[in-house]
């Protein structure tokens, strides 16, 4: 992780240092492929440059096509042999206000602009539709940033002939179509033209000199922004906010002064300044941010400073709190290892520099931000990018509690001597079907997000996932697990492409927080059964290493396959005879 | 600022911006002297100047230059 690449972001040297800080990304191991088409009303080259740095720093692997000049619309809609050989899987379209082709009139009355506005939105409904039906790959689109001059001065906002105001309702249009669609992203260049300036932003010069529709100052914000959006779409939002207590959470040392001392709350300033940051923590919750702790500190004084009346965070609020006098690097792994996450979906909040150069320098992977000013806390965590939404399903909202549930369940497991008794006490039902359409966004999303447990690490979008579900020859299961503690949703995903009387095996992937609770089992009995059911023979499994599943590398062997092949890169095929299998039964009541 | 110094400073840029420590420029160094400075590599360039000098070209400026000796020129007036 480069620090010129994230909050606040160093533009000048991205710029200058291109070439050279791409090869040192290009160094990194593990990077996963995309193939990116960027379809331009305006010169992309600088704006491909700068998103391929930031797309690396993310772990992503780009490999672009891009429109000839200012050909968004022909190669979306007509279609390019080059673009279809490309087979993107994300398309993002970079227009702006300057691509509006008619503006109203003065002259105009209520219902001509109308028509207008109809007229300008179907140029890219018609885009849009093409794309989903020719690629049906996730499509990033921007909005509107505002014109560069306001005809109607004050009014151009408020009076409908303005361009100001034509520009928000086309805006309005887009987002309705987002609303409606899914695998459909805005990349909302309004809101950063407005952080920007839009003054410096929209620059005359660089239009008419080079037919960019922004300084290029501003391009790498413009590219980090949309490099968010990816590397969410593909799962590498990061997961976990860890959180210092002393000055990042509240004013002052709680050890020192007492829980009276602290400063939180609307009294004084620097009290409301922590109040705001504890609210703005407690609402990344709602977006499914795990919060955990992590701090110099008796956890006694640590709790009562959470305790405090005037806090919004309160300790059940926290997944996991260490508040000890160990190092702050092994106290961040064992949180990692108690919530079956990498450490590398963490983000380390700490007011204190040594504490963060300590981290940032442990090679964790966990992301640390600057946070040297309270006022400037929220900030930069929000223009951090770290947690950018792209789909809230209800497991995310659900996250929290889910791994609450988790907590207690351990406490279980720790009161009941026997691992058999502890399965049997938990009162486990699953259901394992056929996918179905109200579960291809979250399965979609658990292709993408699932490192650990992820036996072939396909990763798939919704239209993928959709392919394999309609299609006759592939045999497709999703797993979704509760117990008395709650509602895990939808946690394993299998999918096998038919061959003859072989099923290959093309995804097998489950959520590592049903570890060791035989959902395993209970999916690949359902698999033997529906396969046997269609005479299929033999099952054929593919395990490829990564630098993350280490844990499934003899997943098939403890299943009852025979490994039949090896490479020298250690990946492996296995087979499984259906008639030979014996169900495992594990302790849950499944619904087919 | 002298007009060596400026010169001395300008290589710098050039060698970030062509990733290559190899390069100096001179008065009479054009595109065609330097690998890779095509009109994309010349953005990037100009930015870099102008972000070294803490000085912003005009268009006029940006579209009458012929190679480097006048792009010292420019810098000179605009310091």
């Amino acid at each position: 992780m480069m620090d010129e690449l994230h909050y606040p972001i160093d533009s000048k040297l991205l710029l200058r240092k291109k070439a050279k800080i791409k090869k040192q990304l290009l160094e990194q191991e593990g990077l996963i492929e995309k193939r990116i088409a960027v379809l331009g009303g305006s010169t992309t080259n600088e704006v491909v440059d700068q998103l391929e740095l930031f797309l690396l720093d993310y772990g992503i692997k780009p490999e672009f096509y891009q429109s000839e000049y200012a050909q968004y619309w022909q190669d979306a809609v007509f279609g390019t042999e080059e673009l279809d050989a490309f087979k993107p899987d994300v398309i993002y379209i970079h227009t702006g206000w300057r691509n509006i082709t008619a503006f109203p009139n003065t002259s105009d009355d209520k219902q001509t602009v109308d028509s207008l506005l109809d007229e300008q939105y179907n140029h890219f409904l018609t885009m849009w539709e093409k794309i989903a039906e020719r690629y049906g790959c996730p499509v990033i689109q921007n909005n509107f940033d505002r014109p560069s001059y306001r005809l109607l001065g004050n009014s151009d906002v408020s009076d409908y002939r303005g361009r100001t105001n034509f520009i928000s309702r086309l805006n309005q249009l887009f987002y309705q179509y987002a609303q409606t669609h899914s695998g459909f992203y805005i990349n909302d260049i309004d809101y950063l033209a407005a952080c920007y300036g839009l003054d410096a932003w929209s620059n005359p010069l660089f239009w008419n000199m080079y037919k960019y529709s922004l300084c290029l100052d501003a391009i790498p914000l413009l590219s980090k922004s949309v490099a968010d959006i990816i590397k969410s779409i593909y799962g590498k939002n990061k997961k976990v906010l860890v959180l210092d207590l002393d000055n990042t959470l509240w004013g002052g040392v709680v050890g020192d002064s007492g829980v009276e001392g602290i400063q939180i709350g609307p009294e004084v300033p620097m009290g409301q300044v922590y109040s705001e940051f504890q609210e703005y923590v407690k609402a990344l919750k709602s977006i499914g941010v795990l919060l955990a702790v992590n701090s110099k500190n008796d956890e006694e004084n640590a709790l009562a400073g959470l305790n405090h009346p005037n806090g919004a965070l309160k300790p059940d609020d926290f997944v996991s709190i260490k508040a000890n006098w160990d190092n702050k690097d092994r106290n961040m792994l064992q949180i990692a290892q108690e919530l079956n996450l990498g450490v590398d979906s963490f983000v380390f909040a700490d007011d204190n520099p040594a504490e963060r150069e300590i981290i940032k320098h442990s090679g964790l992977g966990v992301s640390v931000p600057e946070m040297n000013r309270v006022e400037n806390y929220i900030r930069v965590l929000d223009h951090g990018g770290y947690f950018e939404v792209t789909s809230l399903s209800s497991d995310d909202l659900a996250r929290v509690k889910m791994y609450q549930a988790n907590q207690q369940r351990t406490r279980l497991e720790q009161s009941v001597g026997n691992y058999e008794d502890f399965l049997k006490s938990l009162n486990m039902k699953a259901v394992i079907r056929p996918f179905e359409p109200i579960y291809m966004q979250r399965i979609a999303q658990l292709t993408n997000k699932s490192n650990q447990f992820n036996l072939t690490t396909l990763r798939c979008s919704e239209g993928d996932i959709q392919h394999m579900a309609e299609s006759p020859d592939y045999l497709c299961l999703y797993g979704k697990l509760e117990d008395k503690f709650g509602d895990n949703g939808v946690v394993s995903v299998i999918s096998g492409e038919r061959k003859g009387n072989e099923l290959h095996m093309r995804l097998w992937l489950m959520s590592c927080r049903v570890l060791k609770r035989g959902m395993e089992d209970a999916m690949l009995d359902s698999l033997v059964s529906d396969a046997a059911a269609l005479g299929i023979t033999d099952i054929i499994g593919y395990y490829y290493p990564t630098p993350k599943n280490n844990m499934v590398r003899e997943f098939y062997s403890r299943m009852g396959f025979e490994k039949t092949e090896e490479d020298a890169d250690g990946n492996t095929v296995w087979r499984l005879s259906t008639a030979d299998y014996k169900p495992k039964n594990p302790a849950i009541e499944i619904t087919r | 600022m002298e007009r060596a110094e400026i010169f001395e400073k300008l290589n710098e840029v050039f060698r970030d911006v062509f990733d290559d420590e190899s390069i100096t420029v001179g008065e009479d160094t054009t595109a065609k002297d330097v690998e890779g400075w095509d009109s994309l590599r010349h953005i990037t360039l100009l930015a870099a100047i102008e972000d070294e000098f803490d000085i912003e070209f005009s268009m006029g400026q940006t579209v009458s230059m012929k190679n480097v000796g006048e792009m010292v020129d420019f810098i000179q007036e605009e310091l």
